[in-house]
């Protein structure tokens, strides 16, 4: 392990570590995020080292394990530079043809290469698939150059930098100067100015405070911190520490929900390399400043994500939130001053610090300023996370770069902001994503989650996951937060399983404006979003449950029934099988029924009835016709 | 269950108060669960009431009370995964196991618990079983990896059986 005491040793071992690297050196790149991960990452990891050494080409190429790429629907994801190759869904039984094609014989393997799945036209080179082509990923890019546990590829790309000229070059006042007039506003939600934050926890009196990462990402459904913590934990830190010296912390806490292991892992792998390096400890680099970073693991708790909340966690109590005024930047943290933001707020600094206040401020809106990045999920072709520059149109987003909706379903919602978030329309796709502007539509930024949802997606059931979701959550702790959202809850759960009653929307508004105006904390403040959006923009489809008993989107079990059309049903016998209910009668070659009181609504026949039959329909609002007995 | 892995956690960390959750977490990590007895160490030797440490277990959602079965299922109801029918997945998972969710069998083979997203939600709808991920997952292939596992434990069960005495036992009287 390399150790720096000043500055010009870290110049001298960057140029060091690039001295000694090629770019034109063949690198076989392979995903190790969670998602990938999850989709086979370790075992073709062992293939390539294998395959590497059986072919032995292991002085003519490098191997790095990075993190997530974003398009982890398709993972494991193997990049190959330096002409980008990109390889998707790859197995181990694939390395070896890779290894030969790709390193050896400069050719592509084409059945691994991206294929649009609407034209079939194929894109071997990553920055070209329309994917990643859209997106301008700043913050994102890095993951792709870095194994996350190294910390030579960190310095390989400029890491520490920023941190150097904060420390040697500009004053606490400056560095919060500099945030300020990027007009950074804060990505775990709210969308605060970083830098004003930041004054606020520097002028605050007090010798001891504290800098703290939120990386409790309790939107269900948004993984962008995730992301950012596993493959790229020493931008993070960097970021952290700016933050520190601007404020004048010298202790630094890492809250990480233990859901995310591999964020854990790696985040620890880079503090203690960092430690080693002497990069972090006292009288860092020489420059005076003492730093150190503890990780705190969250044990599943969506309030924990809420800044008070966090802290009380963070002091081993349970978190609950405390009223506001005072704010934690004048009394936080065992009632020190402290500075808390977000995974990717932090992960922004040491880029504006790099590239100056005014080239970040070049990009965004008026009103929102530098990337953001999305978890683009549900109904869309290309699932993944994607990094865009603010004021981007959902409708980019959603078709440019996610592809639409698969299956030739019709667009019908997408979701922004998690549950404090709102649903928006296709008439208010052209909405840009700024935090000002989605707020004006009903929805919100929120921390990034972007669910997209078709036309089978019930939005009175969403409206109701959401409130369900809450439910649960809610510490308890104020009443309007937790009554309200169970009555809520209550009326939604009776609307979908069709015991809609007349008067129930409007009881929803009320309940929704009372659970808005009187709750302590944004959990309860934000609640009733889900429904107002909803009620907003898809008001006919509660109406709908409620008078017709009827679930358009054919989703709200309690109001759909499983129907064989006797005229289309040959009788081949393929529900019969299927259903796990048995709940299908009929001989061979006659026509089959679905005995409705046994039916799971599993929509297993569906799936079964063969397409040229195409005998089982699915029913709701009106009555299943009474069964005849017919030859088929 | 063995009182020196406790020692040995709380010891890690210093034995500080504040380091509280941590020690839980790093206890359920260990022994999968957290028996009164730990506890009762745990308030023991950092010198916090019993009553903080139960609002504390009840207040976290990842602290488990009683034991969890051999295989563990969790299923994501996260909106992502949720959108894309991870209610059906859960309807199958009790439909096979005949557990709910939050509960364990009183074989302690399985435990099934919902989880509001891993980070995986481009791979939704997501389940893990024993660590395992499985995405874009269908209710027909969830069913099928749950009945081998059933399969398997049902087998072992019958296996131990015919073992132990009881069976031995049993074998006389049958042929008598
Ligand atoms: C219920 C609730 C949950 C929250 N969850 C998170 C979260 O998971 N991650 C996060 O960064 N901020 C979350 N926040 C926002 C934080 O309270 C806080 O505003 C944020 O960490 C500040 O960082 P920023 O200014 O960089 O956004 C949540 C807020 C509320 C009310
Ligand atoms: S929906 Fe499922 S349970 Fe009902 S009839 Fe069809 S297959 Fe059987
Ligand atoms: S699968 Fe379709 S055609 Fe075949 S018996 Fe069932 S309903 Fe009739
Ligand atoms: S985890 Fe591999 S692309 Fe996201
Ligand atoms: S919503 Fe299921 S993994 Fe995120």
């Amino acid at each position: 392990m390399p150790q720096f005491t000043t500055p010009a040793e870290l110049e001298a071992y960057r140029r060091e570590v690039l001295s000694g690297r090629d770019s034109a050196k063949p690198c076989i790149t392979l995903c190790s995020g969670s998602a990938c991960h999850a989709t086979g990452s370790n075992k073709v990891a062992a293939a390539i080292a294998l395959e590497i050494e059986k072919q032995g080409v292991a002085a003519e190429v490098d191997f790095r394990r990075t993190g997530c790429h974003g398009f982890c629907e398709q993972g494991p994801i193997v990049v190959i530079y330096p002409q980008g190759v990109c390889y998707l869904k790859v197995q181990p039984e694939d390395i070896e043809e890779i290894i030969t094609k790709s390193i050896k014989e400069q050719q592509v393997v084409e059945r691994l290469i991206y294929a649009d799945p609407n034209t079939g036209e194929r894109t071997p080179l990553e920055e070209e698939i329309p994917f990643y082509k859209n997106q301008q990923r700043l913050i994102l890019g890095s993951n792709l150059k870095i194994d996350p546990k190294n910390l030579d590829d960190y310095i390989a790309v400029g890491g520490f930098q920023a941190l150097v000229k904060v420390l040697f070059e500009m004053t606490s006042e400056q560095v919060v100067d500099e945030v300020k007039s990027a007009k950074l506003r804060g990505r775990g939600g709210a969308g605060f100015p970083s830098g004003v934050k930041w004054d606020f926890a520097r002028q605050a009196p007090g010798a001891q405070k504290y800098v703290v990462v939120n990386c409790d990402e309790g939107d269900p459904g948004a993984y962008m911190d995730r992301s950012v913590m596993e493959g790229n934990p020493f931008a993070v830190l960097e970021g952290l520490m700016i933050g520190a010296y601007a404020i004048g912390a010298s202790e630094g806490y890492v809250y990480v929900r233990q859901e995310y292991p591999l964020a854990v892992e790696n985040l620890a792998v880079a503090l203690k390399k960092a430690a080693e390096s002497g990069l972090l400890g006292t009288d860092i680099l020489g420059s005076g400043f003492d730093f150190t970073v503890k990780v705190h693991r969250g044990a599943g708790a969506f309030i924990c994500g809420e800044e008070t909340s966090l802290l009380n966690s963070l002091e081993g109590k349970p978190g609950e939130p405390n009223a506001r005024p005072p704010f934690p930047a004048t009394k936080g943290l065992w009632g020190k001053p402290t500075n808390i933001n977000n995974v990717e707020t932090w992960a922004n600094i040491p880029l504006i610090i790099n590239k100056g206040a005014a080239a970040f401020s070049s990009i965004g809106t008026e009103g929102s300023k530098g990337t953001k990045i999305f978890s683009l999920v549900g109904k869309v072709n290309n699932t993944g996370l994607v990094e865009v520059p603010m004021g981007a149109t959902l409708r980019d987003i959603i078709f440019k770069i996610g592809g639409g909706v698969p299956g030739g379903k019709k667009f019908k919602a997408v979701q922004t902001g998690g549950p404090s978030g709102g649903c928006l329309p296709e008439s208010l796709l052209d909405t840009k994503v700024d935090f000002d502007e989605l707020t004006k539509a009903g929805a919100m930024m929120g921390s990034g989650g972007m669910i997209v949802m078709d036309e089978d997606t019930c939005l009175v059931d969403i409206a109701r996951y959401f409130l369900a979701f809450l439910s649960d959550e809610s510490c308890g702790k104020c009443t309007p937060c937790r009554e309200g959202i169970r009555q809520m809850l209550k009326i939604l759960t009776n609307m979908t399983q069709g015991r809609g009653k007349e008067g129930d929307i409007e009881l929803l508004q009320t309940l929704a404006e009372a659970t808005l105006g009187s709750s302590m904390c944004a959990l309860g403040k934000t609640a009733p979003n889900p429904v107002l959006s909803t009620l907003t923009h898809f008001r006919d489809e509660y109406a709908a449950h409620i008078h017709n008993r009827k679930c358009p989107a054919l989703s709200c079990k309690a109001l759909i029934a499983y129907y064989i059309e006797p005229e289309k049903c040959k009788g081949c016998g393929a529900c019969f099988r299927v259903c796990p209910a048995a709940a299908i009668e009929g001989e061979k070659k006659q026509v089959h029924v679905v005995t409705q009181h046994k039916c799971t609504k599993c929509g297993g026949c569906l799936e079964a009835c063969p397409a040229a039959f195409d005998a089982v329909r699915v029913l709701s609002g009106e009555p299943v016709p009474e069964p005849v007995a017919a030859e088929a | 269950m063995d009182i020196g892995i406790i020692d040995e956690i709380i010891d890690k960390h210093g034995g500080e108060s504040g380091a509280l959750i941590q020690i839980l977490l790093d206890i359920q990590g260990a022994v999968n669960w957290l028996p009164k007895e730990a506890l009762a160490r745990v308030s023991e030797k950092l010198s916090v009431p019993m009553s903080r440490i139960q609002h504390i277990t009840t207040f976290y959602k990842t602290f488990s009370l009683t034991p969890k079965g051999r295989h563990e299922i969790h299923v994501c109801l996260g909106t992502a995964c949720h959108v894309r029918g991870a209610q059906d997945i859960l309807a199958t998972v009790e439909e096979v196991t005949g557990v709910k969710p939050g509960e364990t069998d009183p074989d302690l083979n399985f435990s099934v618990e919902t989880v509001s997203c891993l980070g995986c939600c481009a791979l939704g709808p997501v389940m893990v079983v024993d660590g395992e991920y499985h995405g874009n997952v269908k209710p027909a292939e969830t069913a099928k990896v749950l009945s081998q596992l059933k399969l398997t434990e049902t087998a072992e069960a019958l296996e131990k059986l015919k073992q132990s005495e009881t069976a031995e036992v049993l074998n006389l009287c049958a042929c008598q």
